[in-house]
């Protein structure tokens, strides 16, 4: 069986910083990624960054993920794409597959940097053609430049919701309606604002009770909710041919089950996810997270996670020294923290302090029993 | 049917490229770029029903757009049950609305 000394798996933005950091430390990296782009979601967000300079604010995210790939190659990371792993089993045994079926390889260690799934909604007609995720329109038009549809109401207020909103206009098609249940909207200010310039209506406190369409949707029925319960007689139909759901995010935590590491309940961060110590270290000591399997955050905290990863995964490896390698973290972590400030981040660093709150019971838990 | 949806102009988007071969779907000739997914040849030509279900004929169309819901499939080159948003063109290729779970054809 082929051996590697640490394996990545997921080449988005997290992955990637975590192979880079540890090949510059001289760890031999293989990074592998079941897409056949490599740069998972980055390469979808066309728009540019916000923060510092250190976060490469005013940057496009398409643009910082063909920095990162150039690093990988610059570095010779080997990077293995079109192959999914199905499966890692205990002492480091990963499968995948390949066009000529399953393969094996054992790694020393392990980053799991999957990424995480979209959430779905369900309501009369939602499986009728045109009715798709946020980010299945997102890969229409950014990637392959083809309209998913021309008329199109967004479920969901969250970023995710408004920033793929506005580029549908950018891309050419109308947005007839930004859908939230809640009374208010869910992202940030900014992202709502250029919307509502483009003259995009906003139905706060309102859910999509149908898709209607014989074959395809044609039109969608929107209610009023009172509390989040439906209020009878607020019934109302608009036209369009694509709803979008913008529901929020599930980490996928699978591989990380598989390969024994412990889950806890994150309510902030998206549902379970692997505990995880302060350096990205599961209840498994050979496998660590990054980016959103450790919490639904963004491309930002997931590159820190990945750096702050890849080097504890270098530490361990006897390739940097504990005083190096603790100096690195305390920069990385001095950076995450101005990520996870103000009113939207304080609320992820609490999520975040908890987890690894879980992860020391755990710990505790385990040498007691 | 008929109308072009891919993006023409755009602020940001640089290489936005036009169509270099064509796919067969439905035995009709489908402008396509090669290497793109065969789902979005497919949707910038105006088709969004890619397959009907087993038991109840609903259709069904690209949900997730990267090859985890399954909801895309046809039968491309003869083989069903074929994800077409991870699917790349190649010129001339063979795709069919697939019902149920679709038959295996010989296409020599
Ligand atoms: C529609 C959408 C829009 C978003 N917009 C923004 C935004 O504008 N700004 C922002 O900051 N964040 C945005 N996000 C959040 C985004 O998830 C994070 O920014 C960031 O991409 C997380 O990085 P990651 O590396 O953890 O995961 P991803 O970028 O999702 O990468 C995970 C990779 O793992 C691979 N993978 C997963 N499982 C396997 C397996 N079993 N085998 C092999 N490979 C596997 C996937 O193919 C993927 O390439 C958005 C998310 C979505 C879904
Ligand atoms: S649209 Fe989900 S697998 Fe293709």
């Amino acid at each position: 069986m082929r051996k590697v000394q640490l394996l990545i798996v997921g080449a988005g933005p997290a992955g990637l910083s975590a192979g880079i950091e540890a090949a510059r430390a001289g760890v031999q990296v293989t990074i592998i990624d079941e897409n056949l782009r490599p740069g998972g979601q980055l390469f979808k967000q066309i728009h540019k960054f916000f923060g510092s300079r250190v976060h490469n604010a005013g940057v496009r995210g398409f643009r910082i993920g063909e920095k990162l790939l150039q690093d990988t190659k610059d570095l010779g990371v080997e990077v293995l794409l079109g192959y999914p792993v199905y499966g890692i089993f205990p002492g480091g045994e990963v499968v995948y597959g390949t066009a000529d079926g399953a393969h094996q390889m054992k790694a020393e260690k392990i980053i799991l940097a999957t990424g995480a799934n979209e959430n779905n909604l369900y309501f009369e007609g939602s499986t009728l053609p045109g009715v798709m995720t946020a980010g299945a329109a997102q890969t229409m038009i950014n990637l392959h430049h083809v309209l998913p549809g021309k008329r199109v109401i967004m479920v969901g207020s969250g970023n995710v919701g408004l920033i793929v909103s506005y580029q549908l206009l950018q891309a050419g098609a109308k947005v007839e309606a930004v859908v939230e249940a809640a009374p208010s909207i869910g992202g940030y200010g900014v992202h709502a604002g250029k919307l509502k310039r483009a003259g995009v209506p906003f139905y706060l406190s309102h859910t999509v009770r149908r898709a209607m369409g014989s074959t395809e949707v044609e039109a969608v029925e929107l209610v009023e909710l009172d509390h989040f319960k439906p209020v009878p007689g607020t019934e109302k139909i608009i036209e369009a041919d694509t709803v979008c759901m913008a529901v929020g995010l599930t980490p996928m935590t699978e591989l990380a089950s598989l390969c024994g590491c412990e889950l806890v309940e994150s309510r902030g961060l998206g549902g379970l996810v692997p505990a995880h110590d302060h350096n990205m270290c599961t209840t498994n000591p050979d496998v660590y997270i990054a980016g959103d399997i450790s919490g639904v955050e963004e491309a930002s905290t997931a590159m820190e996670e990945g750096r702050l990863a890849g080097t504890a995964a270098a530490e361990s490896l006897g390739y940097i020294s504990e005083a190096e390698a603790a100096e690195k973290k305390a920069e990385i972590h001095r950076r995450l923290d101005l990520l996870r400030s103000g009113q939207f981040g304080a609320k992820r660093a609490e999520a975040k302090a908890e987890i690894e709150k879980s992860f020391a019971q755990m710990q505790r838990g385990g040498e007691v029993g | 049917m008929g109308e072009d949806r891919r993006v023409a102009e755009h602020p940001i988007l640089e290489d936005l490229r036009e169509p270099d071969t064509y796919i067969l779907y439905d035995g009709k000739r489908i402008p396509a770029i090669t290497g793109e997914p065969v789902a979005a040849a497919l949707l910038a030509a105006g088709v969004r029903i890619m397959r009907h279900t087993t038991k109840t004929g609903q259709p069904r169309g690209i949900f997730c757009g990267i090859g985890r819901c399954n909801d895309c499939k046809m039968i491309v080159d003869g083989v069903p049950g074929v994800r077409t948003c991870v699917t790349p063109v190649r010129e001339g290729m063979v795709v069919e609305t697939q019902e149920g779970l679709g038959e295996w054809r010989d296409l020599v």
